[in-house]
């Protein structure tokens, strides 16, 4: 393998490693869109914004983060996929903007809107946040309507190389396949949220049982939504890159990809069964309060195998259901070899950087949230 | 084509949009992070508790403004991809990186001690939340830095060759990249007034509460210390804003002509002090560029070539390749049509490059390579339809140039009179007029930071990269009424949270001035 293929294969690892980062996150999401629930006081709602609130910045700069890796390893799929699917991309950025100052602005006199109006906010960024994330991830699966021509440049009339459907977007956010894998996500999300929040909160009883009715109603559309979108996937077809470079559909070429990676599938298996004990551990176990822990690993090691499905074993990550040559291909949309090199040393400090994030999340965790200390920080 | 047009103009608009708003933001992140951490190293040095107010109350500011400069922020990374997506392929592989590099190394930073800094008081230690608090103001340089990084290397790409087989551009010299003299000069001159807007931000705040006679002995420590800030980073914005200048004469020869209304040069160029442009005034015409002005002999000469004497092109000798020498021998270099011709020529080679590769003939992909590679430098003029497409639009860069500097000039004075004041004068904060000025300086400076801003972007027109790319070849394939329509989201959006955020700070202002200060220990 020559060192650009393995730069290639590097940064899509990286890629992998920061979208399990971001989904793990959305349990911030996920919490979020549990802040309508008639069921909850007043105090709950503190207790939940409180918990949340400390952890927002993260899956923002995480966000931030992938985008800006994508870019720069991948700049060919960040024009096409961002100027084509641009309401997708649009409707994402909005709900993140209103999460951004919701937090910081929703208790404090003067704001304007009024509180309620900020917790609706957040309830948008939650529900739409994350089934539009699901969405996008999706299409890395079942593909969107684009072409890709880059002699298009030298076009002074139209000189754009990468052109999308005249729906831009919107065509992605109805079709069925994306949304299934959205709303899995964001019910993903919520069972994460209700972990979280069943362990960052104690003293209180009423509380936990909230939490345990959502988790069993958030996790089990989850795993049915899963088991449907299993079966999809490996059922699907997908795009074979030849040696020559053309790109050709092949039936369950995901499927074929576990079954030629092993070690991939064995990442998604452990991943699945992570998710679901860190789901019916708590539920067993009466008392036990960290099966977050168990279901976020586990999701993190399912993005990673999706991702390594989605890009590797001669695959195209980004079918086009328009020109299938101008399919997306981790060899076919990356950066050059100077700068994936420049790239990779500076890499090389992640491992600093999530050490320091660690150690962050470690002091400030200190004792649960109760509503005996719920001072109103947000 | 004219949809393409109407697309471009409203992704500019929408661009320019959201980096305002974001820069109405983050240059008081940037300076009251500096702040809000000398403060708390006083507090960690003495233990008084009307430090740790101080403290508290300027970061209570700090974290409403925070919030929102990071919520803008995410939009401008994403609008390069969507609005932007030809721009994206053809310098990504240099352009993402100083992006993902901000994103690894200073965003996640900022984002971690920041939640420290706001909720740490009780978990940390008092020596780990002022590192804390410390590290949030680095982490926000940091990312500026890698920001400006890259946008100095739209206004000067280097470090970089053309690979026509995949038609873009590679990055060949990182470092290039990362410390051209313009990114260093942009990055100066850019963070450090951001201490400037803060510092005026302190200053005028203070002023209400004396004006108030609220906690002055608190408005007065806060004026010494933001005073401090706003000081030295006047210094160094003036220093550095020189040497932007004599980049710009430089890099961007044209954007220095509309900064200065300048249709033809010479050797002891005077500098345009205060002017009113001719409307009428067309590139190549007769007409007098002004209606009436006031000028500095020579002054222009100096501050772009450091020399009295130095030449300095106006609009109509750079479209005509006309330079002089100081003895006053014209040299001709190359004009604007002639770029556009090799312009021109470098795109038709880059198509029989191109068709070579496809027939496999690599005799013809060398010659045209080589074709290419000599007239590359000009490759963005082969999408300019006649030499004036390459004018920037004198009007608002030659007004937002001024507008900078005049109100800088001022509030040099306000910053210095004000911490005269508190140290030597405090008699002085007792006048009305004096505190007004100060107060009405906060919108002033806003004005200043936002024309620099306007002066750097419009006179770089119509370049999204210097020389190589205008901006109608950057777009994305979107229809104008759909960028229209994210465009009105955008300032609904943005609008309606710039009014939370004064509201919260104005009340945030007022609980600050009421609270009991004086019972404080010190």
């Amino acid at each position: 393998m020559d060192t650009l293929t393995c730069l290639q294969q590097y940064w899509w690892l990286i890629i992998a490693v920061l979208g399990a980062a971001l989904v793990f996150l959305l349990f911030v999401q996920g919490g979020q869109s549990m802040l309508l629930c008639r069921s909850l006081t007043s105090t709950d709602r503190k207790l939940i914004i409180n918990v949340l609130g400390k952890k927002w910045e993260l899956g923002f700069t995480t966000l931030v983060v992938f985008g800006g890796a994508f870019f720069a390893s991948f700049p060919l799929f960040y024009s096409t996929s961002f100027g084509g699917a641009y309401w997708l991309w649009m409707l994402i950025l909005f709900s993140f903007i209103l999460q951004a100052v919701s937090y910081e602005f929703r208790s404090k006199p003067g704001n304007i809107f009024g509180t309620r109006t900020y917790d609706v906010f957040l309830f948008i960024n939650g529900c739409v946040g994350c089934t539009l994330l699901g969405e996008a991830v999706a299409m890395m699966f079942f593909g969107g309507e684009f072409t890709v021509t880059k002699t298009n440049i030298l076009d002074g009339a139209a000189p754009v190389i990468s052109q999308w459907a005249p729906t831009h977007g919107l065509e992605a956010i109805i079709c069925w396949k994306n949304l299934l894998m959205g709303v899995m996500v964001l019910m993903l999300a919520r069972t994460l949220g209700a972990l979280y929040l069943i362990m960052a909160v104690s003293h209180d009883e009423s509380f936990h049982r909230k939490m345990r009715r959502n988790l069993v109603v958030n996790a089990a559309i989850f795993v049915v939504l899963f088991l449907v979108f299993a079966a999809v996937l490996l059922t699907a077809d997908g795009v074979q890159v030849a040696p020559d470079g053309s790109m050709q559909w092949v039936a369950n070429k995901y499927l074929h990809n576990l079954l030629d990676m092993p070690v991939v599938a064995c990442i998604f298996l452990l991943g699945v069964v992570g998710v679901l004990w860190g789901i019916a551990a708590p539920l067993i176990t009466k008392g036990y309060r960290h099966g977050f822990w168990w279901s976020g690993a586990g999701t993190a090691l399912v993005v990673i195998s999706l991702f390594c499905v989605a890009g590797f074993n001669a695959t195209a990550y980004y079918p086009s259901l328009t020109d299938v040559q101008s399919s997306l291909t981790i060899t076919n949309s990356s950066s050059s070899i100077f700068t994936l090199k420049v790239m990779s040393w500076v890499s090389v400090l992640v491992p600093f950087v999530l050490a320091y994030i660690a150690y962050v999340w470690y002091k400030m965790s200190g004792k649960p949230e109760s509503p005996a200390n719920v001072d109103q920080v947000y | 084509m004219n949809d393409l047009i109407s697309t471009v103009d409203w992704s500019r608009a929408q661009f320019a949009l959201t980096a305002m708003y974001h820069w109405l933001f983050v240059p008081l992140t940037l300076g009251l992070a500096v702040i809000v951490a000398v403060m708390e190293t006083i507090y960690y040095r003495t233990r008084s508790e009307r430090w740790l107010a101080i403290t508290k109350f300027w970061m209570t500011l700090f974290g409403v403004n925070f919030a929102i400069g990071v919520a803008t922020g995410i939009i401008l990374e994403f609008e390069f991809g969507s609005n932007w997506s030809n721009y994206s392929w053809f310098v990504g592989d240099i352009f993402g990186a100083p992006l993902a590099i901000e994103g690894i190394l200073a965003f996640f930073m900022e984002a971690t001690f920041v939640a420290v800094m706001f909720f740490g008081w009780k978990k940390v230690s008092a020596g780990f939340h002022l590192t804390a608090t410390w590290l949030t103001a680095i982490g926000a340089t940091l990312s500026a830095l890698w920001i400006l990084v890259a946008n100095a290397w739209m206004q000067y790409p280097v470090g970089m060759e053309f690979d026509p087989a995949q038609m873009r551009n590679v990055m060949d010299d990182f470092w290039a990249v990362a410390f051209s003299p313009v990114a260093v000069h942009k990055f100066i001159h850019t963070v450090f007034s951001g201490w400037i807007l803060a510092g005026i931000f302190v200053l005028g705040v203070s002023a209400w509460f004396l004006y108030k006679k609220r906690n002055p002995e608190l408005a007065i420590r806060s004026i010494k210390v933001g005073g401090w800030v706003g000081a030295i980073g006047m210094l160094i914005t003036l220093w550095s804003g020189d040497n932007s200048a004599v980049d710009v004469a430089r890099v961007q020869p044209m954007k220095l002509a509309a900064m200065e209304g300048l249709y033809d040069g010479k050797c002891g160029q005077e500098l345009v002090g205060i002017a009113m442009l001719n409307p009428d005034k067309q590139p190549g015409d007769d007409l007098d560029p002004y209606l009436f002005d006031i000028s500095i002999p020579k002054g222009l000469s100096l501050l772009a070539t450091h020399s009295l004497n130095g030449f300095v092109p106006g609009i109509n000798d750079l479209i005509d390749g006309i330079e002089l020498t100081e003895s006053g021998d014209t040299i001709h270099t190359v004009s604007y049509a002639e770029r556009i011709a090799m312009g021109r020529q470098a795109h038709e080679a880059l198509r029989t490059y191109d068709a070579a590769m496809a027939a496999g003939d690599t005799a013809a992909m060398s010659a045209a390579a080589a074709d290419l590679k000599a007239n590359y430098q000009y490759f963005g003029y082969g999408y300019l339809s006649s030499p004036e497409d390459a004018v920037p639009p004198i009007g608002l860069t030659f007004y937002a140039f001024r507008l900078m500097v005049c109100i800088g000039g001022l509030l040099v004075l306000v910053i210095a009179v004000m911490l005269f004041s508190a140290y030597r004068r405090q008699g002085w904060l007792d006048k009305k007029w004096l505190l007004w000025v100060a107060m009405l300086s906060i919108p002033l400076v806003y004005v200043c930071s936002q024309a620099g801003w306007v002066t750097a972007e419009v006179g770089r027109q119509p370049w999204i990269i210097q020389d190589l790319m205008p901006v109608q070849a950057a777009i994305s394939a979107i229809p104008t009424a759909t960028v229209i329509l994210t465009f009105c989201l955008f300032a609904l959006i943005f609008t309606g949270f710039l009014a939370a955020e004064i509201g919260i700070m104005l009340r945030q202002i007022s609980k600050g001035s009421k609270m009991d200060y004086e019972s404080l220990k010190d």
